[in-house]
C-alpha cells in the first residue's frame, strides 16, 4: 500500500508533496515533453516579472562541482504574455499552478498580486525577494527582514484572500530565521526554502568571470546540506508555517531529508535540467523511501528529525 | 517530433582522427530524427557531480536494432572524456531528437554544405535527404589540421566537389574555409549553404553569403546545459521575421537558424533593442 503523498496548498488539494521549482519547468510546455504535468505536485512557474525582460548576456550558465551558477536575469515575456499563453496551457492540462513573482519595487510585487488574483486558477504565489530592491540600492529584498516583510505584506495585502503567499528566501544571510519571521509576521501563508547562493567562476584560461553577469546562483546538490539546514533551522522557529523545502533535492532520499527537517513539500529544481523526468522519478523513489520505513502518509515523517527519540540510530554516521 | 528519454545502449565507440564516433542503440530518437537535430546525454554516471547534459549534433541514424544514432565528440573536458571511457553495451541516459531541424528545399537546389571540424558530422544525415530531393551536392570542409577535418571521404564520395581547407595547411588550402567559398560559390552556382562551423566562421560565411544574395542555414554550436530549454542558457540575439530581435534559446529555437536573421555582431550582450531589454518600448 503506497503511502499517502497528498499535501495541502491552501485551498487546494495536491495529489503530491513533490513540485517543480521556480525557473526549472519552463513555461510548463518544456516539462510536459518527458512528464505529465497534472500528475506533478504543482508547477512553479518561471519568475514573471511585470514586463518583458531579456535577462542577461551570455554566458549565462557555469557547471561547477554537483552545481550550477546561473545568471540568467529573469528572462521572461512579462506578465501579460504568462496569462495569455502559459497559464491557460498548463490548466488546460490539468496543472496546479504556483506563480512565481519578482519586481524591482514593492509596487510592481503589489500590482502583479492584484493581476493575478483577476485570474482563475492560480494556486498560489510564491514571491521570489532574490530581486534587486530599487529603493535600496539595488540590495535584493531577501537580505533584508524589514523589506522582505514589507514586500510580503504588500502581496498579502493585494492577493486574493484564497490564494496563499509563499515567500521565498535567499540563504545568503546570517539570520534566515529573522527574515522568515518577518515574512510570517507580514502575512505570508508559507516559506520557500532556498533560493540559489551566490557564487562565482573564473576561467583561469581567459583569467576572467566565467558568467557575464560575474555572479550567479548556485544551485543544484552542493547546496543541499545549507537548505536543509535552513529547512531545519525555520522549521524549528516556526513548525506551524508550510514550507517548501528546494535545494538540491535530486533523489527520493534527498526529498525524504528534505521532509525531516521540517519540510511540508519538495520542489525538485536544477536536477530537472540534468534528468527532466526527474520530478516523477523522486516521488517514486520517495514513495520506496517511504515504504521501506512503514509509513503510510508522507505528512507523517515531517520534522521528525527534530524529535527528542529519532529513529534509532544505525551506529554509522560516516557513509559507507 | 517530441523528444523522448531513454536508455541508450552504446553498439560501438571508434576514434576518426581526433574525434570519437559513438553508435547508441535508440529506436525511439531514431525513427523520429531529422537532420540538423541534436541529442542531450546525461555524463558521470548515476552519481555524477556534472550536472550539465552534453548536447551533440545527430551525424547519422541507421535501421540496424531497430535504430542506431551516432554523434562525433571531441573528449575536450571532463563529460566528454568520461564519454570517451565508455564501452560497447553501457547504457546512457539520452534525450532527443531536439531541436529544429535544416529546412530542406522544395526543388531541386545547387547546395553547399560547409563543415568545420566534427561540425560536418550533422552535414551528412542533411546530404542524404537533399539527394532525395535531386539536389547537387559541394562541400566545402574545415579543420585546425588534417586530424580535424571530419567526412572528407564521404564527401568526396557522394558530393559533386569536396573542397579542404586547413589552418596548418596539412590538408588542401592552407587557411579558413571562408578563404574558398568565393570561388565555390560561383563556380557551382550555389543556391542555398548549409553550414555548421564555430560562430566566427558562420558570422563570415553568412556576410559573405549576403554579398551573393544567398541564404545561409546555420547551425549554431552554442554551449547547453539542458537541452529542452528550461535553463535559458544557450540564449542568443535573433531578428524575427516580423523585424523584433528576440533573445532565443539555441536549443528549442535553434540550432538551426536563417544566417541572416542572427545578430552576429551582438553575440553575447543584450541589444538595446531587444524585446525586453532596458527601455525597450522607446526603441525604434
Amino acid at each position: 500500500m503506497p503511502a499517502d503523498m497528498r499535501a495541502r496548498l491552501g485551498q487546494t488539494e495536491l495529489p503530491n508533496l513533490v513540485l517543480a521549482a521556480a525557473g526549472c519547468a519552463g513555461a510548463g510546455r518544456e516539462l510536459a515533453q518527458f512528464v505529465d504535468v497534472a500528475r506533478v505536485g504543482a508547477l512553479i512557474s518561471k519568475s514573471i516579472m511585470a514586463e518583458p525582460h531579456t535577462g542577461n548576456p551570455a554566458p549565462r550558465l557555469a557547471e561547477t562541482p554537483s552545481g550550477l551558477l546561473n545568471s540568467v536575469g529573469l528572462q521572461g515575456p512579462g506578465v501579460d504574455a504568462f496569462l495569455q499563453r502559459d497559464l491557460p496551457w498548463l490548466l488546460s492540462r490539468g496543472a496546479r499552478v504556483v506563480v512565481s513573482i519578482a519586481g524591482h519595487s514593492i509596487r510592481e510585487y503589489a500590482g502583479l498580486a492584484t493581476r493575478l488574483s483577476d485570474t482563475a486558477g492560480v494556486t498560489a504565489i510564491e514571491v521570489n525577494l532574490s530581486c534587486p530592491d530599487a529603493e535600496d540600492a539595488g540590495q535584493p529584498f531577501a537580505l533584508d527582514p524589514r523589506r522582505s516583510g514589507s514586500v510580503i505584506a504588500a502581496v498579502r495585502g493585494s492577493a486574493r484572500y484564497d490564494i496563499p503567499v509563499f515567500a521565498k528566501l535567499s540563504p545568503d544571510v546570517t539570520d534566515i530565521v529573522a527574515v522568515a519571521g518577518a515574512c510570517v509576521t507580514a502575512g505570508a501563508d508559507g516559506l520557500s526554502l532556498v533560493n540559489t547562493l551566490l557564487g562565482m567562476a573564473i576561467d583561469p584560461a581567459t583569467m576572467r568571470p566565467v558568467l557575464a553577469g560575474k555572479y550567479g546562483g548556485l544551485s543544484g546538490p552542493a547546496i543541499r546540506p545549507v537548505a536543509v539546514r535552513c529547512v531545519w533551522q525555520v522549521r524549528a522557529a516556526f513548525p506551524a508555517v508550510p514550507i517548501i523545502g528546494t535545494g538540491g533535492v535530486r533523489t527520493g532520499r534527498d526529498a525524504l531529508e528534505m521532509l525531516l527537517a521540517g519540510a511540508t513539500m519538495i520542489a525538485v529544481g536544477t536536477e530537472i535540467l540534468h534528468d527532466p523526468s526527474s520530478c516523477s522519478r523522486v516521488l517514486r523513489e520517495l514513495e520506496e523511501e517511504l515504504a521501506a520505513l512503514g509509513v503510510d502518509r508522507a505528512a507523517d515523517v515531517v520534522g521528525r528529525a527534530h524529535g527528542a527519540m529519532a529513529r534509532i540510530p544505525s551506529g554509522k554516521a560516516w557513509p559507507a | 517530433m517530441a523528444p523522448v528519454q531513454i536508455r541508450g545502449t552504446v553498439l560501438t565507440l571508434r576514434r576518426v582522427d581526433a574525434y570519437h564516433a559513438l553508435t547508441l542503440v535508440a529506436p525511439a530518437i531514431a525513427t523520429k530524427f531529422r537532420p540538423g537535430q541534436f541529442i542531450t546525454i546525461a555524463v558521470g554516471g548515476p552519481e555524477t557531480s556534472m550536472l550539465g547534459r552534453r548536447a551533440f549534433a545527430v551525424h547519422d541514424v541507421r535501421p540496424d536494432h531497430g535504430g542506431t544514432v551516432e554523434f562525433v565528440f571531441e573528449a575536450r573536458g571532463p563529460g566528454t572524456r568520461w564519454l570517451a571511457e565508455r564501452r560497447a553495451r553501457d547504457v546512457l541516459d539520452t534525450v532527443g531528437p531536439l531541436g529544429r531541424p535544416f529546412p530542406i528545399p522544395r526543388d531541386p537546389s545547387s547546395c553547399l554544405l560547409l563543415g568545420v571540424g566534427y561540425g560536418s558530422a550533422p552535414l551528412f544525415a542533411l546530404a542524404a535527404r537533399l539527394r532525395e530531393r535531386g539536389c547537387s551536392l559541394d562541400y566545402l570542409l574545415g579543420g585546425d589540421s588534417a586530424d580535424r577535418v571530419f567526412g572528407a571521404l564521404t564527401a568526396r564520395r557522394n558530393g559533386r566537389s569536396t573542397a579542404v581547407a586547413t589552418t596548418d595547411g596539412s590538408f588542401g588550402a592552407r587557411g579558413p574555409v571562408t578563404g574558398l567559398l568565393e570561388q565555390i560559390i560561383r563556380e557551382a552556382r550555389t543556391d542555398v549553404i548549409y553550414a555548421s562551423a564555430p560562430v566566427p566562421v558562420l558570422r563570415e560565411v553568412t556576410a559573405i553569403a549576403g554579398r551573393y544574395d544567398i541564404p545561409v542555414q546555420a547551425s549554431v554550436d552554442v554551449p547547453m546545459a539542458c537541452g529542452t530549454g528550461v535553463c535559458m542558457g544557450c540564449v542568443l540575439p535573433v531578428t524575427g521575421t516580423d523585424g523584433i530581435t528576440r533573445i532565443v534559446r539555441s536549443c528549442v529555437d535553434g540550432p538551426v537558424f536563417r544566417g541572416d536573421l542572427i545578430r552576429w555582431d551582438d553575440f553575447g550582450t543584450i541589444p538595446f533593442d531587444a524585446l525586453g531589454a532596458p527601455g525597450w518600448r522607446h526603441a525604434g
